[in-house]
């Protein structure tokens, strides 16, 4: 009953001065005042993240749906369409994208182990891979394609199209993986963050709950792009 | 543990002035004006920022009320043609009447989309439910405090983005935002845009307050307190929580293939491009539905909390309405199609509409154990509990004609017409605003530390009572004669049995218009001049009565609380009308020895 300190959020403290605490961030680090202890708050953190993530899943669903129903009705267009779609870059995205989910999935382990110079290394990593998706999508697949005309609705201007269906599957292909590469520059702002935080030592054994949360955001990124992949560009 | 310890509220307003004082009350300020509206803007209280919310709330409730009075001045005196000359022209310029339709439109859309992203999605539970969803489990703040505050910015800037559309002229697609309407009207046109991105916004702002709530109640209960032993208000935010964070997202991506339709008509909702209509009807219910619950289960909190108080009886079957709340939020998911039966495939509909009955019994359920909770109750006829007296009136009546459009034979006939206003409004308006205005007046005292007017209250109840049945009962009349809903006129000539029903309805709308002034002024009235509210004026048994003072300090409660009783034990406990400190509690029973 006692634990909580009512002083600790409001004015700077007044309470007892013991000096300069000379410990790194991590290791002073204490939870939120309406938290119990940092444990408490790191599972709350958690849930929430996991709620947040749902919300995501819920997101992507209703693209997904879309892109059933509109199959089913234009079957020819979605085929024609995925012949389109160039698999090499594709495929190299995919890789990247699991490569970088490994880092950061690497990144969580060598902060709860205290390994500070690995931490910093495989969250690098993971930002240079977000990085080369947005690269590669950009410089292989949304460069021609613009250039082409293969563009959703209004803006398609490809003169061979093969089916009148053809625009509303470049609607689908455009606002599917452009929603999921607005997810991508989000992940690259939050890893970025992270950077400069592991830069400050701010992540150790104690405290390390803002890599666990990005890095299960991260992941729901990853396996979004692992069912578009197989949608958009391998089924005929 | 036993007596609370709470300190003199009187010594509390000293410090005011004088700088930080933890023990102060969360409203005491902390210095010039500039550093209390700095304080105010970046707090991370939760109370402040449900304060906020209620202000802001009950701001856009009256513009949406605003234009709900402008509605009915035109049925009132429709716009007619008769032998060459213009009758009623509230809405004309010159004499052009597809003009002043065209104002009709986005007037009545207008209403809509205010009255439901902007005030009856957020009003309860990120109101009081952000006020006292972490008084009633005994927590600190919510899970995320600054989650919090970013939401209430983010409520903002939806609110601002919905101002811009109404400045540059308004939308005329109804709240539902249907294709075509909302895709083809006024091409060109960015308007529209901004109205979705405003409803896309807004839907940020319910995602993080229901996840911070789901957290909140997850995580930070205080020692002792169960599942079973949470206020009944607590499990209505909670099921009304996980409702926001289910369905949110999926409107999230309705509305994004919306503006990307609008903008660069990608097909997705346009036969003419191979896309299909009806997709847009079943995301937007499949989010639509399930937030008809968002707005009706936390008023039907309110109403728990206010019904065991008032009668000072514990909750008739307080698991059956525990669970009854999470069933709701359940179901909630698998009805939408009732909202298609004209759109839709004929088996789908079949189902649908089973389905749809399925929602009444756990909402029957709660209506019960209601009455029966009064039953033998010591039953204060205080303007709380008149509200929870009109509430199982006025909801009834909704909840039953929800039924006749469940059915699909009487649907047929009732389908688009003013029986459908009437159901929603004794839904809506006769159930959640009911109860939000009800549960404003219970939690007042707490939220001010000021009683409220109990003679003006009542007035203003009787009021808005009165003047709510008589705008919206005839309304079922004028639907099952055939007045279809969204007509900015009709013929009076040869239907003019239709003008006294609608001028009945229309009189009706202003007493309950004053009715909502009364209430304003008697806010107001007890702000600048109420009597001090005692720390439990109502002799409540949950904390946010016994463990804080009126209004709580800055950190809710001098000491952590602990559960020691059932939220309703008025078997056991009998409180008075205490003073702070006053209150003192029986020797507690062990924890697990309750009643429910």
């Amino acid at each position: 009953m006692a634990t909580i300190d009512t002083h600790q959020h409001g004015a700077p403290s007044t309470g007892p001065s013991t000096g300069f605490d000379s410990r790194p961030y991590h290791e002073r680090y204490k939870a939120a005042s309406h938290f119990r202890d940092r444990e408490h708050e790191f599972d709350a953190v958690k849930m929430g993240v996991w709620l947040f993530l749902s919300t995501e899943v819920l997101l992507f669903s209703g693209m997904f749906v879309a892109y059933a129903v509109l199959r089913f009705l234009h079957p020819e267009a979605f085929v024609n369409g995925s012949h389109y779609l160039d698999r090499i870059p594709g495929l190299a995205n995919t890789i990247v994208l699991l490569l970088s989910s490994y880092t950061i999935a690497s990144a969580v382990r060598n902060a709860q182990l205290g390994q500070f110079g690995k931490l910093k290394l495989n969250l690098l990593i993971t930002n240079l891979c977000a990085i080369a998706f947005l690269l590669i999508k950009f410089i292989f697949e949304y460069g021609p394609k613009i250039a082409q005309g293969k563009l959703p609705g209004k803006l398609f201007h490809y003169p061979g199209a093969h089916d009148p269906s053809e625009p509303l599957w470049w609607g689908i292909y455009w606002a599917a993986t452009g929603i999921h590469a607005t997810h991508v520059i989000g992940g690259i702002i939050m890893i970025s963050w992270l950077l400069v935080r592991a830069n400050k030592r701010h992540f150790g054994p104690t405290h390390y709950t803002a890599i666990e949360g990005v890095a299960l955001y991260w992941h729901i990124v990853d396996i979004v792009w692992i069912f578009l992949f197989p949608l958009l560009y391998l089924i005929h | 543990m036993a007596t609370p310890h709470t300190h003199d509220q009187h010594a509390s307003h000293g410090h005011g002035h004088g700088g930080y004082d933890p023990h102060g009350s969360y409203l005491a300020a902390k210095g010039g004006m500039l550093t209390t509206i700095r304080d105010w803007a970046t707090t991370i209280d939760h109370k402040k920022i449900g304060v906020m919310y209620l202000v802001a709330i009950l701001f856009m409730f009256f513009l949406g009320g605003m234009f709900a009075l402008a509605i009915r001045a035109e049925m009132a005196v429709p716009t007619t043609l008769q032998n060459g000359v213009i009758h009623g022209q509230l809405f004309q310029s010159g004499d052009d009447i597809a003009k002043g339709n065209n104002i009709y439109n986005r007037v009545f859309s207008l209403h809509g989309i205010i009255m439901v992203f902007l005030v009856i999605v957020p009003s309860v539970p990120a109101s009081l439910g952000n006020f006292f969803l972490p008084l009633l489990i005994g927590a600190k703040d919510v899970a995320f405090p600054r989650l919090n505050l970013a939401s209430w910015y983010i409520y903002l800037t939806g609110s601002v983005f919905a101002v811009i559309a109404l400045v540059m002229g308004g939308v005329d697609t109804g709240w539902t935002f249907y294709v075509p309407y909302s895709t083809m009207t006024e091409e060109g046109h960015l308007k529209v845009v901004w109205m979705i991105l405003a409803a896309f916004i807004l839907g940020f702002s319910s995602i993080f307050t229901g996840l911070n709530f789901v957290v909140t109640v997850h995580k930070l209960r205080a020692p002792g307190m169960g599942w079973f032993d949470m206020p009944l208000f607590v499990w209505g935010i909670y099921a009304t929580s996980i409702i926001q964070v289910l369905a949110t997202p999926v409107i999230g991506i309705t509305l994004l293939l919306l503006i990307f339709e609008r903008l660069f008509n990608i097909g997705v909702f346009d036969p003419r491009m191979g896309g299909d209509p009806v997709l847009f009807q079943h995301f937007f219910w499949f989010y639509s539905h399930p937030v008809v619950y968002v707005m009706i289960l936390p008023g039907m909190a309110i109403i728990s909390e206010i019904i065991a108080v008032h009668s000072r009886k514990q909750i008739f079957g307080y698991r059956a309405v525990a669970f009854s709340s999470l069933a709701i939020a359940g179901i909630a998911f698998i009805v939408w199609g009732h909202h298609l039966f004209t759109s839709q495939g004929e088996v789908a509909s079949v189902i649908f509409s089973a389905l749809t009955f399925l929602v009444a019994i756990p909402t029957a359920v709660k209506v019960f154990n209601w009455i029966t909770t009064l039953f033998r109750g010591s039953i204060a006829l205080t303007t709380p509990m008149l509200y929870a007296l009109g509430f199982l009136f006025t909801f009834s009546i909704g909840g039953l004609t929800g039924l006749f459009l469940g059915a699909l034979s009487t649907d047929l006939h009732l389908h688009d017409t003013y029986f459908i206003v009437a159901h929603f409004h004794y839904v809506m308006m006769g159930g959640t605003i009911i109860a939000f205005i009800g549960g404003i007046h219970h939690w007042w005292p707490k939220m001010f530390g000021k009683m409220y007017n109990e003679l003006g209250g009542k007035i203003g109840f009787w009021l808005v009572f009165v003047g709510f049945n008589l705008t919206f009962f005839p309304q079922f009349i004028l639907g099952t004669q055939g007045m279809p809903r969204r007509y900015a006129s009709y013929d009076i000539v040869n239907n003019p049995g239709f003008t006294f029903i609608h001028q009945l309805s229309t009189a009706g709308s202003g007493i309950l218009a004053l009715g909502m002034f009364v209430h304003l002024f008697v806010f107001l009235h007890s702000l600048v001049m109420g009597r001090k509210a005692a720390a439990n004026p109502w002799g409540g048994l949950t904390f946010e009565w016994t463990h804080a003072s009126s209004p709580p300090i800055e950190h809710n409660f001098e000491h952590e609380p602990v559960c020691t009783h059932g939220p309703y034990d008025y078997d056991d406990i009998v409180p008075a009308n205490t003073k702070p400190g006053e209150f003192v509690l029986p020797t507690p029973s062990p924890a697990g020895a309750r009643h429910h």
